[in-house]
Protein backbone atom coordinates (compact mmCIF):
# COMPACT_ATOMS: atom_id res chain seq x y z
CA UNK A 1 0.00 0.00 0.00
CA UNK A 2 3.45 2.35 0.85
CA UNK A 3 4.23 2.14 -2.88
CA UNK A 4 0.50 2.67 -3.72
CA UNK A 5 0.27 5.50 -1.87
CA UNK A 6 4.11 7.15 -3.03
CA UNK A 7 3.12 6.89 -6.60
CA UNK A 8 -0.03 8.72 -6.27
CA UNK A 9 0.97 11.46 -4.22
CA UNK A 10 4.11 11.86 -6.10
CA UNK A 11 2.21 12.01 -9.31
CA UNK A 12 -0.28 14.19 -8.01
CA UNK A 13 2.69 16.84 -7.96
CA UNK A 14 3.45 16.45 -11.06
CA UNK A 15 0.56 16.78 -12.21
CA UNK A 16 -0.10 19.96 -10.41
CA UNK A 17 3.55 20.92 -11.68
CA UNK A 18 1.88 20.04 -15.53
CA UNK A 19 -0.93 22.10 -14.86
CA UNK A 20 1.06 25.65 -14.20
CA UNK A 21 3.19 25.05 -17.32
CA UNK A 22 -0.54 24.39 -19.67
CA UNK A 23 -2.98 25.75 -17.85
CA UNK A 24 -1.47 28.92 -15.94
CA UNK A 25 1.17 29.25 -18.35
CA UNK A 26 3.89 29.62 -15.70
CA UNK A 27 7.59 29.31 -17.24
CA UNK A 28 9.34 25.70 -15.57
CA UNK A 29 11.67 28.09 -13.49
CA UNK A 30 7.95 29.98 -12.09
CA UNK A 31 6.58 26.69 -11.30
CA UNK A 32 9.58 25.03 -9.78
CA UNK A 33 9.63 27.83 -7.17
CA UNK A 34 6.23 27.78 -6.62
CA UNK A 35 6.90 24.21 -5.43
CA UNK A 36 9.68 24.99 -2.91
CA UNK A 37 7.67 27.70 -1.48
CA UNK A 38 4.75 25.84 -1.38
CA UNK A 39 6.81 22.98 0.77
CA UNK A 40 8.73 25.36 2.71
CA UNK A 41 4.99 27.02 3.70
CA UNK A 42 3.37 23.46 4.89
CA UNK A 43 7.13 22.17 6.57
CA UNK A 44 6.90 25.07 8.19
CA UNK A 45 3.14 25.18 9.53
CA UNK A 46 4.33 21.28 10.13
CA UNK A 47 2.29 19.59 7.90
CA UNK A 48 5.08 18.24 5.97
CA UNK A 49 6.78 15.62 8.12
CA UNK A 50 3.18 13.68 8.21
CA UNK A 51 2.49 14.09 4.64
CA UNK A 52 6.24 12.74 4.13
CA UNK A 53 4.90 9.88 6.45
CA UNK A 54 1.79 8.91 4.95
CA UNK A 55 3.38 9.48 1.03
CA UNK A 56 6.59 8.17 1.34
CA UNK A 57 8.99 9.10 -1.81
CA UNK A 58 5.98 10.30 -3.16
CA UNK A 59 6.93 13.65 -0.67
CA UNK A 60 10.37 13.29 -0.38
CA UNK A 61 11.14 13.04 -3.89
CA UNK A 62 9.53 15.96 -5.64
CA UNK A 63 11.03 19.69 -4.82
CA UNK A 64 8.64 20.39 -2.08
CA UNK A 65 10.55 18.59 -0.27
CA UNK A 66 13.69 21.18 -1.04
CA UNK A 67 11.82 23.46 0.33
CA UNK A 68 10.63 21.76 3.56
CA UNK A 69 14.22 20.70 4.20
CA UNK A 70 15.29 24.46 4.14
CA UNK A 71 12.56 25.39 6.82
CA UNK A 72 13.20 22.62 8.86
CA UNK A 73 17.17 23.22 8.83
CA UNK A 74 16.38 26.58 9.54
CA UNK A 75 14.29 26.11 12.48
CA UNK A 76 16.04 23.76 13.90
CA UNK A 77 19.30 25.81 13.81
CA UNK A 78 17.03 28.73 15.68
CA UNK A 79 16.92 26.83 18.44
CA UNK A 80 19.58 26.30 18.68
CA UNK A 81 21.81 29.18 18.06
CA UNK A 82 19.14 31.78 17.84
CA UNK A 83 18.00 34.09 15.34
CA UNK A 84 21.61 33.50 13.46
CA UNK A 85 20.63 29.81 13.31
CA UNK A 86 17.84 30.74 10.65
CA UNK A 87 20.64 31.92 8.19
CA UNK A 88 23.26 29.04 8.92
CA UNK A 89 20.07 26.22 9.31
CA UNK A 90 18.83 26.72 5.54
CA UNK A 91 21.63 24.84 4.32
CA UNK A 92 22.52 22.75 7.02
CA UNK A 93 19.78 19.56 5.66
CA UNK A 94 19.93 20.76 1.95
CA UNK A 95 23.83 21.40 1.67
CA UNK A 96 24.09 17.06 1.03
CA UNK A 97 21.91 17.81 -2.55
CA UNK A 98 23.27 21.52 -3.73
CA UNK A 99 27.07 20.10 -2.73
CA UNK A 100 26.16 16.97 -5.13
CA UNK A 101 24.62 18.69 -7.65
CA UNK A 102 27.92 21.52 -8.32
CA UNK A 103 30.43 18.41 -7.07
CA UNK A 104 28.72 16.31 -10.03
CA UNK A 105 28.05 18.75 -12.31
CA UNK A 106 31.57 19.54 -12.73
CA UNK A 107 32.62 15.86 -13.39
CA UNK A 108 30.07 15.94 -16.11
CA UNK A 109 31.26 19.20 -17.39
CA UNK A 110 34.89 17.58 -17.33
CA UNK A 111 33.54 14.63 -19.23
CA UNK A 112 31.08 15.99 -21.61
CA UNK A 113 32.50 19.09 -22.52
CA UNK A 114 28.69 21.25 -22.44
CA UNK A 115 28.27 23.35 -25.17
CA UNK A 116 24.46 24.79 -23.85
CA UNK B 1 9.99 52.06 -58.94
CA UNK B 2 7.57 52.50 -55.89
CA UNK B 3 4.09 51.83 -56.05
CA UNK B 4 1.63 52.35 -53.39
CA UNK B 5 3.38 52.97 -50.01
CA UNK B 6 5.25 49.99 -49.16
CA UNK B 7 5.76 48.03 -52.93
CA UNK B 8 8.92 48.32 -55.01
CA UNK B 9 8.36 46.79 -58.79
CA UNK B 10 11.19 45.82 -60.18
CA UNK B 11 11.03 47.29 -64.02
CA UNK B 12 14.63 45.48 -64.45
CA UNK B 13 13.74 42.31 -63.71
CA UNK B 14 16.06 41.40 -61.26
CA UNK B 15 17.29 37.73 -61.56
CA UNK B 16 18.45 34.97 -58.90
CA UNK B 17 21.21 33.33 -61.14
CA UNK B 18 22.26 30.91 -58.51
CA UNK B 19 21.02 29.41 -54.99
CA UNK B 20 22.61 27.82 -52.52
CA UNK B 21 21.71 25.57 -49.96
CA UNK B 22 23.48 24.06 -46.86
CA UNK B 23 21.37 22.10 -43.92
CA UNK B 24 21.95 19.73 -41.30
CA UNK B 25 21.76 16.54 -40.69
CA UNK B 26 17.69 16.73 -39.43
CA UNK B 27 16.70 18.37 -42.12
CA UNK B 28 18.76 15.69 -44.69
CA UNK B 29 16.46 13.37 -43.27
CA UNK B 30 13.13 15.17 -44.45
CA UNK B 31 11.01 15.33 -47.10
CA UNK B 32 13.27 18.08 -49.14
CA UNK B 33 16.61 16.06 -48.42
CA UNK B 34 16.83 16.09 -52.42
CA UNK B 35 16.58 20.50 -53.13
CA UNK B 36 19.92 20.89 -50.65
CA UNK B 37 22.96 21.34 -52.00
CA UNK B 38 24.75 20.17 -48.82
CA UNK B 39 23.65 18.19 -46.41
CA UNK B 40 26.26 18.03 -42.99
CA UNK B 41 25.84 14.13 -41.37
CA UNK B 42 26.87 16.21 -37.88
CA UNK B 43 25.34 19.14 -36.11
CA UNK B 44 28.55 20.54 -35.44
CA UNK B 45 29.68 20.76 -38.90
CA UNK B 46 33.52 19.72 -37.78
CA UNK B 47 33.54 23.18 -35.45
CA UNK B 48 33.85 23.56 -31.74
CA UNK B 49 30.53 25.47 -30.70
CA UNK B 50 27.10 25.88 -31.93
CA UNK B 51 28.10 29.53 -33.14
CA UNK B 52 30.87 28.81 -35.33
CA UNK B 53 29.10 26.11 -36.32
CA UNK B 54 26.28 28.35 -37.82
CA UNK B 55 28.74 30.88 -39.40
CA UNK B 56 30.45 27.78 -40.99
CA UNK B 57 26.84 26.93 -42.85
CA UNK B 58 26.35 30.48 -44.17
CA UNK B 59 29.76 30.77 -45.29
CA UNK B 60 29.64 27.50 -46.92
CA UNK B 61 26.12 28.56 -48.79
CA UNK B 62 27.63 31.72 -49.74
CA UNK B 63 30.89 30.47 -51.49
CA UNK B 64 28.65 27.42 -53.10
CA UNK B 65 25.77 30.36 -54.67
CA UNK B 66 29.01 32.39 -55.73
CA UNK B 67 30.26 29.53 -57.49
CA UNK B 68 27.63 27.81 -59.19
CA UNK B 69 26.71 31.32 -60.71
CA UNK B 70 30.29 30.88 -62.23
CA UNK B 71 32.01 33.94 -60.58
CA UNK B 72 34.47 35.36 -57.65
CA UNK B 73 34.08 36.86 -54.78
CA UNK B 74 35.07 39.66 -56.62
CA UNK B 75 32.69 39.89 -58.68
CA UNK B 76 30.21 39.96 -55.82
CA UNK B 77 29.64 43.86 -54.64
CA UNK B 78 27.64 43.54 -52.04
CA UNK B 79 26.88 41.14 -48.98
CA UNK B 80 23.39 41.33 -47.40
CA UNK B 81 23.15 38.49 -44.39
CA UNK B 82 21.40 38.67 -41.12
CA UNK B 83 20.83 35.86 -38.47
CA UNK B 84 19.38 34.94 -35.43
CA UNK B 85 22.69 35.42 -33.49
CA UNK B 86 23.24 38.38 -30.93
CA UNK B 87 24.69 41.46 -32.92
CA UNK B 88 24.37 38.75 -36.01
CA UNK B 89 27.64 37.58 -35.58
CA UNK B 90 27.47 34.53 -37.90
CA UNK B 91 26.84 36.68 -41.09
CA UNK B 92 29.32 39.36 -39.95
CA UNK B 93 31.94 36.25 -39.26
CA UNK B 94 31.00 35.10 -42.65
CA UNK B 95 31.62 38.11 -44.05
CA UNK B 96 34.90 38.62 -42.26
CA UNK B 97 36.22 35.50 -44.72
CA UNK B 98 34.32 36.48 -47.55
CA UNK B 99 35.26 39.57 -47.60
CA UNK B 100 32.68 41.14 -49.90
CA UNK B 101 31.18 44.92 -48.77
CA UNK B 102 28.32 43.89 -46.67
CA UNK B 103 25.39 45.08 -44.85
CA UNK B 104 24.12 43.16 -41.95
CA UNK B 105 20.33 43.16 -41.51
CA UNK B 106 18.43 42.31 -38.67
CA UNK B 107 14.99 40.86 -39.79
CA UNK B 108 14.66 37.31 -37.36
CA UNK B 109 13.74 34.96 -39.59
CA UNK B 110 12.43 37.44 -42.06
CA UNK B 111 15.92 38.04 -43.32
CA UNK B 112 15.79 36.02 -46.10
CA UNK B 113 13.24 37.79 -48.25
CA UNK B 114 14.69 40.80 -46.24
CA UNK B 115 18.01 40.69 -47.89
CA UNK B 116 16.67 39.74 -51.31
CA UNK B 117 14.53 42.43 -51.75
CA UNK B 118 17.42 44.69 -50.74
CA UNK B 119 19.20 42.83 -52.91
CA UNK B 120 16.85 43.35 -55.88
CA UNK B 121 16.49 47.06 -54.82
CA UNK B 122 20.14 47.37 -55.14
CA UNK B 123 20.24 45.51 -58.47
CA UNK B 124 17.10 47.13 -59.94
CA UNK B 125 18.62 50.69 -59.18
CA UNK B 126 21.89 50.01 -60.77
CA UNK B 127 23.68 50.26 -57.17
CA UNK B 128 25.69 47.09 -57.90
CA UNK B 129 25.95 44.37 -60.33
CA UNK B 130 26.19 41.23 -57.89
CA UNK B 131 24.46 41.01 -54.97
CA UNK B 132 24.66 38.07 -52.84
CA UNK B 133 21.88 37.59 -50.05
CA UNK B 134 22.13 35.38 -47.10
CA UNK B 135 20.17 33.76 -44.30
CA UNK B 136 21.25 31.31 -41.83
CA UNK B 137 20.01 29.80 -38.40
CA UNK B 138 21.06 26.69 -36.53
CA UNK B 139 18.51 24.90 -34.15
CA UNK B 140 20.96 24.60 -31.01
CA UNK B 141 22.42 27.83 -31.75
CA UNK B 142 19.04 29.46 -31.32
CA UNK B 143 18.24 27.25 -28.52
CA UNK B 144 20.79 28.21 -26.48
CA UNK B 145 20.42 31.50 -27.07
CA UNK B 146 16.26 32.04 -26.69
CA UNK B 147 15.30 28.97 -24.37
CA UNK B 148 16.10 27.91 -21.16
CA UNK B 149 19.68 26.33 -20.42
CA UNK B 150 18.94 23.20 -22.90
CA UNK B 151 20.70 21.17 -20.23
CA UNK B 152 18.21 21.92 -18.24
CA UNK B 153 15.38 20.15 -20.88
CA UNK B 154 12.23 22.29 -20.18
CA UNK B 155 8.91 20.71 -21.34
CA UNK B 156 7.95 22.30 -24.17
CA UNK B 157 3.81 22.85 -25.87
CA UNK B 158 2.81 21.26 -28.84
CA UNK B 159 2.44 24.95 -30.41
CA UNK B 160 6.23 25.22 -30.11
CA UNK B 161 8.64 25.50 -33.14
CA UNK B 162 11.83 23.36 -34.46
CA UNK B 163 15.01 26.31 -35.09
CA UNK B 164 15.70 24.88 -38.40
CA UNK B 165 20.07 24.15 -39.12
CA UNK B 166 21.26 25.41 -42.46
CA UNK B 167 21.64 28.19 -44.73
CA UNK B 168 20.52 29.82 -47.78
CA UNK B 169 22.30 31.99 -50.14
CA UNK B 170 21.23 33.77 -53.15
CA UNK B 171 23.67 35.95 -56.25
CA UNK B 172 20.88 38.63 -57.44
CA UNK B 173 22.35 40.05 -60.73
CA UNK B 174 20.87 41.94 -63.44
CA UNK B 175 20.28 39.79 -66.11
CA UNK B 176 20.90 36.63 -67.28
CA UNK B 177 19.26 33.08 -66.65
CA UNK B 178 16.71 32.14 -63.22
CA UNK B 179 13.77 33.28 -61.31
CA UNK B 180 12.89 37.03 -61.53
CA UNK B 181 11.87 39.13 -58.59
CA UNK B 182 9.47 41.34 -60.15
CA UNK B 183 8.31 43.08 -56.93
CA UNK B 184 8.82 43.14 -53.29
CA UNK B 185 6.97 44.80 -50.16
CA UNK B 186 8.09 45.42 -47.22
CA UNK B 187 5.57 44.84 -44.13
CA UNK B 188 4.97 47.05 -41.14
CA UNK B 189 5.70 45.62 -37.68
CA UNK B 190 2.44 43.70 -35.95
CA UNK B 191 1.96 42.88 -32.61
CA UNK B 192 -1.43 41.73 -31.50
CA UNK B 193 -0.07 41.59 -27.27
CA UNK B 194 0.89 38.08 -27.81
CA UNK B 195 3.74 36.87 -25.31
CA UNK B 196 3.99 33.35 -25.22
CA UNK B 197 7.45 32.53 -27.51
CA UNK B 198 6.60 28.84 -27.85
CA UNK B 199 3.23 30.27 -29.95
CA UNK B 200 5.39 32.40 -32.23
CA UNK B 201 3.42 31.00 -35.46
CA UNK B 202 -0.12 32.31 -34.23
CA UNK B 203 2.06 35.88 -32.77
CA UNK B 204 3.39 36.28 -36.74
CA UNK B 205 0.27 35.19 -38.42
CA UNK B 206 -1.04 38.82 -38.43
CA UNK B 207 2.26 39.91 -39.57
CA UNK B 208 1.74 37.87 -42.96
CA UNK B 209 -1.76 39.06 -43.71
CA UNK B 210 -0.81 42.27 -43.05
CA UNK B 211 2.00 42.07 -45.48
CA UNK B 212 -0.15 40.09 -48.38
CA UNK B 213 -2.84 42.72 -47.97
CA UNK B 214 -0.83 45.60 -48.33
CA UNK B 215 1.23 43.75 -51.47
CA UNK B 216 -2.38 42.54 -53.53
CA UNK B 217 -3.59 46.51 -52.73
CA UNK B 218 -0.66 48.57 -54.27
CA UNK B 219 0.02 46.01 -56.91
CA UNK B 220 -4.02 45.87 -57.54
CA UNK B 221 -3.94 41.91 -57.78
CA UNK B 222 -5.90 38.93 -56.75
CA UNK B 223 -4.16 36.26 -54.91
CA UNK B 224 -4.77 34.11 -57.70
CA UNK B 225 -2.31 36.05 -59.60
CA UNK B 226 0.28 34.20 -58.20
CA UNK B 227 0.14 30.43 -58.35
CA UNK B 228 1.64 29.53 -55.02
CA UNK B 229 1.51 31.93 -51.91
CA UNK B 230 4.05 30.80 -49.22
CA UNK B 231 4.77 31.74 -45.54
CA UNK B 232 8.24 31.67 -44.07
CA UNK B 233 7.26 29.89 -40.66
CA UNK B 234 4.49 29.80 -39.59
CA UNK B 235 4.02 26.16 -39.18
CA UNK B 236 0.59 24.23 -38.49
CA UNK B 237 -0.85 26.92 -35.47
CA UNK B 238 -0.11 29.70 -37.44
CA UNK B 239 -1.18 28.19 -41.19
CA UNK B 240 -4.25 27.71 -39.74
CA UNK B 241 -4.55 31.07 -38.32
CA UNK B 242 -3.54 32.91 -41.49
CA UNK B 243 -6.27 30.64 -43.24
CA UNK B 244 -8.85 31.60 -40.55
CA UNK B 245 -7.69 35.32 -41.50
CA UNK B 246 -7.45 35.61 -44.96
CA UNK B 247 -11.15 34.19 -44.96
CA UNK B 248 -12.03 37.00 -42.42
CA UNK B 249 -10.71 39.72 -44.32
CA UNK B 250 -12.46 38.26 -47.76
CA UNK B 251 -9.22 37.48 -48.98
CA UNK B 252 -9.63 34.18 -51.60
CA UNK B 253 -6.37 32.65 -50.45
CA UNK B 254 -7.43 28.54 -50.27
CA UNK B 255 -4.97 25.35 -49.01
CA UNK B 256 -4.68 24.50 -52.45
CA UNK B 257 -2.35 27.35 -53.56
CA UNK B 258 -0.68 28.13 -50.04
CA UNK B 259 1.71 26.54 -48.27
CA UNK B 260 4.15 26.95 -45.18
CA UNK B 261 7.72 26.71 -44.96
CA UNK B 262 8.02 25.67 -41.58
CA UNK B 263 5.35 22.78 -42.49
CA UNK B 264 7.27 21.52 -45.77
CA UNK B 265 10.59 21.31 -44.42
CA UNK B 266 9.99 18.36 -41.79
CA UNK B 267 8.35 14.80 -41.61
CA UNK B 268 5.47 15.53 -39.01
CA UNK B 269 4.95 11.90 -38.90
CA UNK B 270 8.57 10.73 -38.63
CA UNK B 271 10.43 13.89 -36.87
CA UNK B 272 9.51 15.12 -33.80
CA UNK B 273 8.92 18.93 -34.77
CA UNK B 274 6.21 19.93 -32.59
CA UNK B 275 4.62 22.46 -34.88
CA UNK B 276 7.04 22.77 -37.56
CA UNK B 277 9.96 24.59 -38.55
CA UNK B 278 11.19 28.36 -38.10
CA UNK B 279 14.15 30.15 -38.26
CA UNK B 280 15.80 32.25 -40.50
CA UNK B 281 17.21 29.13 -42.47
CA UNK B 282 13.77 27.87 -42.66
CA UNK B 283 12.66 29.91 -45.52
CA UNK B 284 15.32 30.61 -47.19
CA UNK B 285 16.43 27.09 -47.34
CA UNK B 286 12.86 26.09 -48.76
CA UNK B 287 12.29 28.78 -51.14
CA UNK B 288 15.98 28.79 -52.35
CA UNK B 289 16.47 24.96 -52.51
CA UNK B 290 12.44 23.46 -53.42
CA UNK B 291 10.50 26.23 -54.20
CA UNK B 292 12.80 27.43 -56.77
CA UNK B 293 13.23 24.37 -58.25
CA UNK B 294 9.94 23.91 -59.00
CA UNK B 295 9.40 27.14 -60.14
CA UNK B 296 12.01 26.72 -63.14
CA UNK B 297 10.42 23.21 -63.71
CA UNK B 298 7.37 25.30 -64.52
CA UNK B 299 4.96 23.94 -61.99
CA UNK B 300 4.42 27.26 -61.18
CA UNK B 301 5.05 30.72 -62.87
CA UNK B 302 4.50 33.26 -60.15
CA UNK B 303 5.43 32.18 -56.06
CA UNK B 304 5.22 34.49 -53.40
CA UNK B 305 7.11 33.79 -50.89
CA UNK B 306 6.31 35.93 -47.43
CA UNK B 307 8.69 35.38 -44.54
CA UNK B 308 7.67 35.89 -41.35
CA UNK B 309 10.11 36.96 -38.28
CA UNK B 310 9.43 37.57 -34.35
CA UNK B 311 11.39 40.59 -33.50
CA UNK B 312 11.72 39.71 -29.84
CA UNK B 313 15.16 38.93 -27.89
CA UNK B 314 15.76 36.94 -24.97
CA UNK B 315 15.65 39.89 -23.02
CA UNK B 316 12.19 41.41 -24.11
CA UNK B 317 10.34 38.35 -23.37
CA UNK B 318 11.50 37.70 -20.05
CA UNK B 319 10.65 41.40 -18.78
CA UNK B 320 6.93 40.39 -20.22
CA UNK B 321 7.13 42.27 -23.80
CA UNK B 322 5.02 41.43 -25.99
CA UNK B 323 5.91 39.59 -29.46
CA UNK B 324 6.31 42.63 -32.36
CA UNK B 325 6.27 40.60 -35.89
CA UNK B 326 6.89 41.59 -39.51
CA UNK B 327 6.92 39.61 -42.86
CA UNK B 328 8.28 40.77 -46.35
CA UNK B 329 7.40 39.66 -49.25
CA UNK B 330 8.92 39.07 -52.46
CA UNK B 331 7.10 37.61 -55.94
CA UNK B 332 9.08 35.50 -57.95
CA UNK B 333 8.46 34.82 -61.90
CA UNK B 334 9.95 31.90 -63.86
CA UNK B 335 12.75 33.17 -65.85
CA UNK B 336 14.35 30.95 -68.61
CA UNK B 337 16.85 28.86 -68.34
Amino acid sequence: MDFVWAFIIGGLICVFGQICFDVFRLSPAHTMTLLVVLGAIAGGLGLYEPFAEFAGAGATIPITSFGNSLVKGALQELKLHGIVGVITGMFEITSAGISAAIIFSFFAAWLCRPKG
Amino acid sequence: MLKGSQTWVFENKPTIISAATVVGPFEGQGPLADDFDVIHEELLIGQDSWEKAEKALVEEAGELAIKKAGLSKEDINFYIGGDLMNQIISNSFAARTLGIPYIGIFGACSTSMESLALAALMVNSNAANYVLASACSHNAGAEKQFRYPTEYGSQKPPTAQFTVTGAGSAVVAKGGKGPKITSATIGRVVDMGLKDPFNMGAAMAPAALDTIRAHLREMELQPDYYDLIVTGDLSKVGYAIALELFEKHDLPIKKDKYVDCGMLIYDYDKQEVFAGGSGCACSAVVTYGHLLKRLQKGEFNRILAVATGALMSPLSFQQGESIPCIAHAVALERGEG
